[in-house]
């Protein structure tokens, strides 16, 4: 792996920059590894590259559909934050988060993480005094999350109408270390540096079934490109997720979702935070590019159409235009939908399954991208040790039927 | 918007509707006789396909009736609705 520096930079400046390689190999696939993944997002790459680096296992495949990065890692609005209210989803996003705040150097790869605040917008009496448990849940569990006041809220956040709208602010809840990171960075970063280790990722090539053997444990994949080996499979496929489980028998407690994003035409910084607001349904932050990036709730239906309705997006741009008034001026540049796999409860699954040597990581819904270098990490550690990580251990499949539902959900912090 | 074919009044925008998710998904007759698989499958386990799916809707800003239908999830195509109540249309399992 050629190493990015200023040095490197500024060396091969001087050759005219001609002697850089392609970040990752585009190889064939072997006949056997010790590990498949399936899905080649910020998810599977992330378990790809923790299993070399923290498990020594480099015999593994990320095996892709369309391109890396192609499905929900490219397209949401970027989100970190991990003030959620439960014991258990604090523990697995906080991860993350530690995680993301030593992530570009771990991978010599500028992920952008941007710690510019995550502020949730309180509208009435319901919200604040969710909002000042979770503050409250949160200081248990280590995890910064603070109330702010509607006047702290206009001083932190300064564009914000907070009084002439129908659902006037009250107040908000803050978590500093929260933020945004480049979506398209974080695959390409565990892509280079998955790859770097020696696994391989095949692009365009789907799982069209999982083989099992006469005792039913994983024997492989069947793909476009043939019949790969392999005793250990992990699903990371997210919208697709009920799909491909259902190659291997199986029945997930998930629904696919169509879910929209749009960003403006970019402009000067004019926002400093990530805003979101549950009650009236919108997400706002502005992107390094200057795009005001603006993502909307889910479609009512399933769907794995990756497009949805244009009352959807109407019905979070006439919020966001009560919230930030002078974005009335801005113009849309682009919007598109992504697939979001839907737990009952709005956690994932991140464990083993019925099927021996197969292993899923998912429904991850609306928010997952925040998710990608913890999930990845503990994904790898339950693949590797075939057991959960202490973290991800709550998350199994089997919770639903023994009762031990995680419900954030209910928990009113289902956003992103 | 998808435009909905309520089989009691017609083609509506969808704003008027409620979605029910899948479809055929009755309540156990005898739910203490069950398992806790059986249990979480009826509650949770759903078939999700990717291409046609029978699911419930709601005309909810119409005639407030629930009624079914088929439709490709694909392409988001309304293959055919039908009353509540009636077996699911003979249509293949999937468009894709
Ligand atoms: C519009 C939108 C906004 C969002 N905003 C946020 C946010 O602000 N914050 C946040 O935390 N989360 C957000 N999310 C959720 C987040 O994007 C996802 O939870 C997360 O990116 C999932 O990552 P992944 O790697 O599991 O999935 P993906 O990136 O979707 O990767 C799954 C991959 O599996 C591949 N695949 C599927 N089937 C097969 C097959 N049969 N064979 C081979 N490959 C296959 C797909 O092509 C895909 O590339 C948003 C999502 C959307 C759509
Ligand atoms: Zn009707």
């Amino acid at each position: 792996m050629q190493k990015f520096s200023g040095f490197e930079l500024f060396r091969r400046a001087l050759g005219g920059h001609k002697s850089w390689q392609p970040q990752w190999r585009n190889p064939e696939p072997k006949a056997e590894y010790d590990v498949i993944i399936v899905g080649a997002g910020g998810h599977g790459l992330a378990a790809a590259y923790y299993l070399a680096k923290e498990h020594g296992i480099t015999r593994v495949a990320v095996i892709e559909r369309g391109w890396l990065g192609g499905g929900n890692t490219g397209r949401n609005t970027t989100i970190v934050r991990s003030n959620y209210l439960f014991d258990e989803s604090a523990a697995l996003y906080e991860h993350a988060v530690k995680l993301w705040e030593g992530l570009s150097t771990d991978l010599n790869y500028n992920v952008m993480y941007s710690a510019r605040g995550v502020l949730m917008l309180a509208h009435n009496h319901h919200d604040e005094i969710s909002f000042k448990r979770h503050v409250h849940a949160n200081r248990l569990n280590g995890v910064d999350n603070e109330w702010l006041s509607a006047e702290q809220v206009k001083e932190f956040c300064p564009p914000l109408n907070i009084r002439s709208m129908r659902y006037p602010i009250i107040g908000g809840a803050l978590q500093r270390r929260g933020g945004t990171a480049r979506h398209d960075a974080v695959a390409w970063g565990f892509a280079r540096a998955a790859d770097s280790r020696g696994v391989d990722i095949i692009q365009n090539c789907e799982v069209t079934g999982i083989r099992r053997g006469p005792g039913g444990a994983v024997e492989g994949v069947e793909t476009s490109k043939g019949f790969i080996r392999a005793k250990k499979v992990g699903v990371s496929a997210a919208g697709h997720t009920s799909v491909v489980m259902a190659m291997a028998g199986v029945r997930m407690p998930l629904e696919s979702y169509p879910l929209q994003a749009l960003v403006s035409e970019p402009v000067k910084p004019a926002f400093p935070t990530v805003v979101m607001s549950n009650t009236i349904h919108a997400y706002i932050s502005q992107s390094d590019k200057g795009e005001m990036v603006i993502g909307a709730g889910t479609d009512a239906y399933t769907s794995y159409s990756q497009r949805g309705a244009l009352h959807v997006t109407t019905h979070t741009l006439d919020a966001i235009c009560e919230l930030v008034p002078q974005f009335r001026r801005l113009r849309m540049l682009r919007n598109w939908g992504g697939i979001v796999d839907v737990t009952p409860d709005r956690s994932p699954i991140i464990a083993k399954t019925p099927v021996p040597g197969l292993y899923v990581n998912c429904g991850w819904g609306t928010g997952g991208f925040k998710a990608t270098p913890g999930s990845g990490n503990v994904f790898a550690h339950t693949i590797a040790r075939d057991e959960p990580h202490k973290i991800n251990a709550p998350f199994t499949l089997e919770r639903f039927r023994d009762g031990f539902l995680i419900d954030e959900a209910a928990a009113a912090a289902v956003a992103h | 918007m998808l435009i909905i074919d309520c089989p009691w009044c017609g083609a509506r925008p969808e704003i008027e509707f409620r979605y029910g998710g899948e479809a055929h998904i009755a309540r156990p007759a005898d739910p203490a006789a069950m398992s806790d698989q059986e249990w979480a499958d009826f509650l949770y386990n759903r078939t999700n396909p990717k291409g046609l799916h029978a699911e419930r809707w709601r005309h909810i800003h119409g005639c407030g009736r629930y009624f079914n239908a088929v439709r490709d999830t694909v392409s988001d195509f309304f293959v055919t609705t039908y009353k509540a109540g009636e077996p699911r249309p003979d249509i293949g399992e999937s468009g894709k």
